[in-house]
């Protein structure tokens, strides 16, 4: 599904930590990242490029894996046999997401469980927009449509980004997420053109899942303290206000061919700039959201660590066996 | 003991024909869960009739920091490539 | 009811019972790869059940599709063997249940492909595919539980010591199943018992278990009287489409 870049608001990027670089690889490192060249795992890469890398790839795979839970809430629930088919497909390819990603991080010298004790421990962080609960099956058709539309508008650039593991992972990704959107607009269409309780249910998603997912691109770009580094490393390849607006142009159509309402009063085409011009996020919930107090946070967690932690004994077994049996085999 | 499983490089074959092409990697506890964890992961689309699995530790990799003196010595070897003889034009099927 | 629309219900609950309780661990499994790997399962098993239903729709003929069928019949009308609505527990349990059903499953797949009806046939001519991968990677836990810490191990005969009381169901033959027995429909059960003991016997050794010694069997899941869990089960299931009926999603 997706992440933007959640640092520290306040933590702004080590110019120290540069300058203990040697400086003519420096200058060979950033002369291959800017003439758009590949750096591979085994690449001397600036330490600072290696860290923001883990901790954007971390969040990217952790934002899949925790995205899981709000949409595996309504598997068992899904309406029909055909619904119920997609939407483990899909929750399973976003685990399959977060696989190709950890895998990707790994290359860069940390590994899995680590990164998962990161995400336990709330040192690591991921997308905020999973920290929202799904009270209806509409918001099921709301997540794809919104949260992975947005993702897409997010994930798409990073096809080209300057880490080949990465860059890989997210080509398979974009071909997979290809129909996440679309089935989940083919969910709200379907409740917008239904019954008057169904309609009600599409407006409501929209209604929770709009701003949350305008949220979902970052900070805005003069609040975005790593993102002039990340792009002129190809670490993100647009900022975080380009994509956004983007994200508003192509989707308001979307919600008006279907009869519903953005929740936005100041949403207005502007002539000149081609563009609509939208409402001021509150960012102030978006910050809450990061800190870890968004609505189901600590719910979201403790699915997790306790999946974590019930599962433990079952790949300590697997592991016990191989041992064994790998001493069996050297025995023969 | 490191208690986690250990990392295996994912490789595919598309079709028969074709060579396995790295897709990427799994964890796995033993080769056949191995087989079975690529299976679920990299061919969900059908993307492979045939997959390897090499334990990820068991990769040798040259070194980026040797590619000059190991790749850059073949850019001069022109003449290994077709291209650089010149036959006239009318002499045909060579 | 027709015998078919009987025989095709049973084998289409099994799957959407099973597919729905494995679908459950989704997000929560010991290993990202084991959610992956129990999707997939998953998904075969609702895949076969939609096909099962909708033969039984089709030979029905009263315009009950596979999804009337699966989201608005009560607990008395579901077919399902009691071993699949055995809740998850934990992940001993669900090997231990999809060990026993996904074997059992097998060989009767494998049979069926030679159904004298040609839908049956080829539902299962596709299926057997996919249950041969199912039996093999529940197969292979079994021995890495059986096998692994002694933990595993006393998770693994606690849960097949509870499942085993319901494998008798999978092979016992009613009425109905007879009469399509006779006509070439069905497949004969009890004519599978010897192999799957003998598959079951060759992997328990393997993981240093012993079979769970007899017992009563439990049954009554082929004429809908089912454990309590079924009614659970089919309340979160059923729960949309009960309450805003008639209305397309």
């Amino acid at each position: 599904m997706y992440t933007t870049e959640l640092s520290d608001k306040n933590k702004k990027p080590s110019a120290a930590a540069m300058a203990n670089e040697d400086p003519v690889r420096l200058a060979a490192f950033e002369a291959r990242v800017a003439a758009d060249n590949f750096i591979e795992p085994k690449d001397w890469m600036p330490e600072a490029y290696r860290k923001t890398l883990i901790r954007q790839i971390s969040q990217h795979a952790h934002s899949e894996i925790v995205g899981m839970l709000p949409e595996g809430n309504w598997i068992t629930r899904a309406p029909s046999l055909r619904r119920k088919a997609v939407l483990l497909a899909k929750v399973q390819d976003e685990g399959g997401h977060g696989l190709y990603l950890y895998a990707a991080a790994e290359t860069l010298g940390t590994s899995r469980d680590e990164m998962i004790e990161a995400l336990h421990s709330g040192r690591a962080k991921y997308s905020t927009i999973f920290n929202y609960p799904t009270l209806t099956w509409a918001d099921i058709g709301a997540i794809g449509w919104l949260v992975d539309g947005a993702a897409i508008m997010n994930q798409v650039p990073l096809q080209r980004t300057s880490y080949g593991p990465y860059a890989r992972a997210m080509v398979r990704i974009c071909k997979e997420e290809s129909f996440h959107q679309r089935q989940g607009y083919e969910i709200t269409m379907t409740l917008a053109a239904g019954s008057p309780e169904q309609k009600r249910m599409a407006q409501d998603a929209l209604d929770r899942w709009w701003w949350p997912s305008l949220m979902m691109f970052g900070p805005p770009d003069d609040n975005s303290p790593n993102s002039a580094q990340s792009i002129r490393w190809r670490i993100k390849r647009e900022t975080n206000d380009q994509l956004r607006q983007r994200f508003v142009d192509v989707t308001v159509p979307q919600a008006e061919a279907i009869g519903l309402r953005v929740p936005d009063p100041a949403l207005k085409w502007n002539e000149a700039r081609e563009s609509y011009d939208f409402g001021e996020i509150d960012w102030e919930e978006f910050y809450a959201v990061v800190r870890g107090e968004g609505p189901v946070a600590k719910e979201r967690m403790n699915a997790r660590v306790k999946a974590w932690a019930d599962g433990a004994w079952v790949r300590e077994a697997a592991l016990a066996h191989a041992a064994k049996r790998n001493g069996r085999l050297a025995a023969e | 003991m490191n208690k986690e499983w250990p990392l295996w490089e994912v490789f595919v074959r598309a079709r028969n024909g074709l060579a396995h092409k790295h897709a990427g990697s799994v964890h796995a506890a033993d080769a056949r869960m191995a087989i079975e964890a690529a299976r679920d992961t990299y061919t969900r689309r059908m993307e492979g009739v045939s997959l390897w699995l090499v334990p990820s530790a068991s990769i040798v990799a040259s070194d980026p920091g040797e590619a000059g003196s190991l790749f850059e010595p073949a850019a001069d070897k022109v003449y290994r490539h077709p291209t650089f003889y010149s036959i006239p034009e009318n002499i045909k099927n060579i | 009811m027709k015998p078919l629309v009987e025989y095709a219900l049973r084998l289409g609950d099994d799957g959407l019972v099973l597919g729905q309780q494995l679908s459950e661990w989704c997000g929560h499994s010991p290993m990202l790869e084991i959610d992956l790997a129990l999707a997939n399962i998953g998904l075969d098993l609702i895949g076969q059940s939609s096909h099962f239903l909708k033969l039984a729709g089709d030979t029905e003929g009263e315009g009950r599709d596979a999804d009337v069928l699966a989201f608005h019949r009560d607990v008395l009308d579901f077919r399902n063997a009691l071993l699949v609505e055995q809740p998850n527990g934990d992940f001993a349990q669900t090997i231990a249940r999809q060990f026993l059903f996904s074997n059992w499953q097998e060989l009767l797949m494998r049979e069926l492909m030679r159904s004298h009806d040609a839908t049956l046939s080829a539902i299962a001519g596709k299926a057997v595919k996919e249950v041969v991968y199912h039996a093999r990677f529940a197969n292979e836990w079994m021995v890495r539980l059986g096998d692994g810490t002694e933990e595993s191990r006393n998770r693994i005969i606690a849960g097949l010591e509870w499942m085993w009381r319901f494998v008798d169901e999978l092979f016992a033959v009613d009425a109905t199943v007879e009469e399509l027995i006779v006509r070439g429909v069905a497949v004969d059960p009890r004519l599978l018992r010897a192999e799957w003991d003998a598959r079951i016997a060759q992997a328990l050794a393997e993981a240093t278990l012993e079979a769970p010694k007899p017992r009563r069997a439990a049954s009554g899941g082929r004429s809908g009287h089912h454990s309590e869990h079924l009614g659970h089960l089919l309340t979160e299931m059923q729960f949309l489409p009960r309450a805003y009926p008639g209305v397309a999603w």
